[in-house]
């Protein structure tokens, strides 16, 4: 028994050494850390990282569910706020600023931040709200093997596109060469976007919430968008991203404009088809209308403190998430995400999203009525590309429909 | 029993039915003649990792002076109930102005998302309901009359479907008809049409929702039905078969009228759970195809960022006068039924 002690003693030592290590390192001498984060496993490298802070006085507790989003500005209201750090992306940000709840962080950045990059802060009118560290997209991956049989160069527009779907199918290989995630919903309503933002597109009349979107360039991608399932599963109002993942890995499509964020599992070498993965190749998203702007829009993923939080647990859990995100943790884990973390060195998986950022593409748009318009897009669209309606119907209608919510939200008389 | 103790009697469950059902119902229908309040909104300059933009935001402080005003919000009457997304009556207005054929204004009126949620939950109910009251009855029958040893066995395995919470059964059948999956690949080659997907056509889809529901709720009225069964008087029965009466003549004549006080409880009953039908619709990912009162409600409070919840609440409340004018005729007939049994309207 006296053995078996002296050996777990032994054992636990250095585990208990490493995470006092870790906990002085972090230089949080008390507070509560307390993480509302999306279920994502780039997410959860940097909040594993940033757990080791806990020590005797200091408290990190993290819930981590896609589920976030529905219960975070209810979790931050009440004072003091359930959590001190929300995990926030692109379109997550706006109901926490439009309800109040982000604290000011310059203050922090400047005692802590010194490993940040100027472009890692998100700021709104010079203050800083939210701190960035990883980017996602969606961009092109390809059958290399597929291609190159057929001597077609990786496509960069989307007539490159349709031309190689159009010899795939003519060379017998495959009926539908394409898929894309165009669930009736929220993915629907995302390709649009993706590719109303490359025309140069604005969804509304800047400083005001009236919708812009019944014009030409709308008319355009809609066109595109139904040409473009003429060579996809005829279930395609069903895909998301998962599904495309399945049919790419499935050997049932060639070319798929996924997330980047997803890389990995399609690469995987012992994944579920490490045949495909060997040759698939990565691009950026493909231009539109001859603009040379990605058709993919830009996203970020970072933090941001509560406001209704004592100033105590605020600055711990800036210094918890600032150890978190160290660059030796983007470089230990490489593939996890395109990090934006300084000193990170981006293997070949990462080149999707940076070459669809370096080329051009634009950011996913940050504003309060966005979510209700991305909402609009996704029901409205549906009749359209179902053939039941033109494309001018189908944008009045959604202009329509996005007019209706955001009268009951406040946003228009 | 006096009225006092009565009274007594029934007093926590009056108290827990405030609770529990009049108090929501009246908070919803407060709470649906109101929208958010107008936001102030500013123009400020955005800078994150892809640049620096002018974007819209809302001015936080402004706004909230006016929350604190008026912690309900703007007060919109029944705006809501007029507005596009909901009775849309402009939008019927211009359809019934400016359309010509019928077929055109059904079409148009198709368009606007609660008349399309009507239109499904309707035909869904009408459906539904009277094929799963004959399926459930002829399970029953047979169920009925096969050996006792292998009756305990049959009647679980009936059971199965209705024990399946919706959500999983469809997410399972929806597996099952993928052009890869074994209903979807059988179907394609049965019709020798690799194009055929249960999914992608309109009409596939409600047939496909039909289905389902009408699987998922067979075993209801079969467990009712088959209790009832055990109830025929034996007498009627042997008394029709010396008359002569054929086993399609008695069926017609002593069981059915039998159960017919058993089939107006059981249309009430599964009617009113198919009209608030939902998790299939989630489950087949049919949103494209067919979108139902319910779940209007759920996409109202589970937008990606927003909810808008007067707009719920007005659906709610519409789904509400939808039920109870759908239950009108059952209600009638079941008070038509009473009065005959008590003519002088006393319950004792």
């Amino acid at each position: 028994m006296t053995r078996l002690c002296a050996l777990a003693t032994v054992c636990l030592l250095p585990l208990i050494f490493v995470s006092n290590i870790a906990a002085a390192e972090c230089g949080i001498e008390s507070g509560s850390v307390r993480v509302l984060s999306n279920d994502i496993d780039s997410l959860g490298v940097v909040l594993n990282e940033a757990r080791h802070c806990a020590s005797d006085t200091v408290n990190v507790r993290t819930n981590r569910t896609t589920e976030h989003k529905s219960i975070q500005v209810s979790a931050l209201t009440i004072d003091p706020a359930i959590y001190s750090v929300a995990m926030v992306s692109t379109n997550t940000l706006p109901p926490l600023l439009s309800a109040g709840l982000v604290r000011p962080l310059d203050e922090y950045v400047e005692k802590y931040g010194q490993n940040l990059e100027s472009d890692q802060l998100i700021k709104i009118n010079g203050k800083t709200v939210a701190i960035a560290f990883m980017a996602n997209s969606q961009h092109l991956f390809m059958r290399g093997d597929i291609l190159s049989d057929l001597g077609i160069s990786p496509p960069r527009t989307y007539q490159e596109v349709l031309d190689a779907a159009r010899a795939i199918r003519e060379a017998g290989i495959m009926q539908y060469p394409l898929a894309a995630a165009y669930e009736a919903g929220w993915y629907l309503g995302n390709e649009f976007v993706n590719n109303y933002l490359s025309l140069g597109g604005q969804f509304f009349e800047p400083g005001s919430a009236e919708p812009t979107i019944n014009n030409s360039e709308g008319v355009q991608v809609l066109e595109l968008m139904k040409e473009m399932t003429e060579y996809m599963p005829p279930e395609y109002l069903t895909l998301t991203a998962d599904d495309l993942k399945k049919l790419y890995l499935d050997g049932k499509v060639a070319i798929i404009n996924q997330w980047g964020s997803m890389v990995n599992s399609h690469l995987d070498p012992n994944g579920a088809a490490p045949e495909i993965s060997r040759t698939t190749l990565l691009a950026p998203a493909p231009t539109l209308g001859g603009h040379d702007i990605p058709a993919a829009a830009l996203w970020w993923d970072g933090f941001t403190i509560a406001k209704n939080v004592s100033d105590e647990d605020a600055e711990a859990s800036f210094r918890a998430m600032m150890y978190g995100m160290r660059s030796s943790v983007a470089n230990e884990h490489p593939n996890a995400a395109t990090w934006l973390i300084k000193g990170y060195e981006a293997p070949e998986s990462a080149r999707g999203v940076l070459d669809t950022i370096n080329s051009g593409g634009r950011p996913y748009p940050m504003n309060p009525f966005m979510g209700l318009m991305h909402a609009a897009l996704g029901s409205e669209l549906t009749d359209y590309m179902q053939g039941q309606e033109s494309a001018e119907q189908a944008l009045a209608d959604v202009e329509a429909a996005y007019r209706t919510s955001a009268r009951s939200s406040g946003f228009l008389d | 029993m006096t009225h006092r103790s009565f009274f007594s009697f029934m007093l926590p469950s009056l108290l827990a039915m405030f609770l529990f059902i009049v108090l929501p119902t009246g908070s919803i229908v407060v709470q649906s003649f109101y929208t958010e309040h107008d936001k102030v909104l500013s123009l400020a300059e955005d800078c994150g990792p892809f640049g620096c933009e002018q974007t819209t935001h809302i001015d936080v402080e402004a706004t909230e002076n006016l929350i604190e005003e008026a912690p309900l919000g703007k007060f919109n009457g029944l705006g809501t109930y007029l507005d596009r997304g909901h009775l849309a009556v402009d939008e019927l207005g211009t359809i019934f102005e400016s359309t010509e054929s019928i077929g055109e204004t059904v079409s148009r009126i198709y368009n606007l998302p609660f008349y399309k949620a009507l239109a499904f939950t309707i035909a869904y109910t009408f459906l539904a309901t009277p094929l799963a009251m004959i399926v459930g009855f002829l399970v029953a029958m047979a169920v009925n009359n096969i050996p006792k040893k292998l009756k305990g066995p049959v009647i679980f395995l009936s059971l199965l479907p209705y024990i399946v919470t919706p959500l999983i059964g469809s997410l399972t059948l929806f597996w099952m008809i993928n052009s890869n999956g074994i209903i979807g690949a059988t179907l394609q080659m049965i019709f020798n049409d690799p194009e055929l997907s249960l999914k992608a056509s309109p009409v596939l889809t409600w047939v496909t929702l039909i289905v389902y529901g009408i699987w998922h709720m067979a075993p209801f009225p079969f467990v009712v039905y088959y209790a009832g069964l055990q109830t025929i008087p034996q007498d009627t029965l042997e008394s029709a078969m010396i008359d002569g009466a054929s086993k399609w003549e008695r069926i017609r004549y002593v069981v059915i009228p039998h159960l017919f006080p058993l089939t107006t409880f059981l249309a009430l009953v599964l009617m009113m759970d198919n009209f608030r039908i939902f998790e299939p619709i989630v489950g087949f990912s049919a949103e494209a195809n067919a979108t139902s009162l319910s779940w209007s409600i759920y996409n109202d409070l589970n937008g990606q960022v927003d909810k808008l919840y007067g707009s719920a609440a007005s659906t709610s409340v519409l789904t509400v006068i939808c039920v109870v004018i759908l239950l009108i005729p059952v209600l009638m007939r079941t008070w038509r039924n009473f009065k005959q049994k008590n003519p002088d309207g006393s319950a004792s």
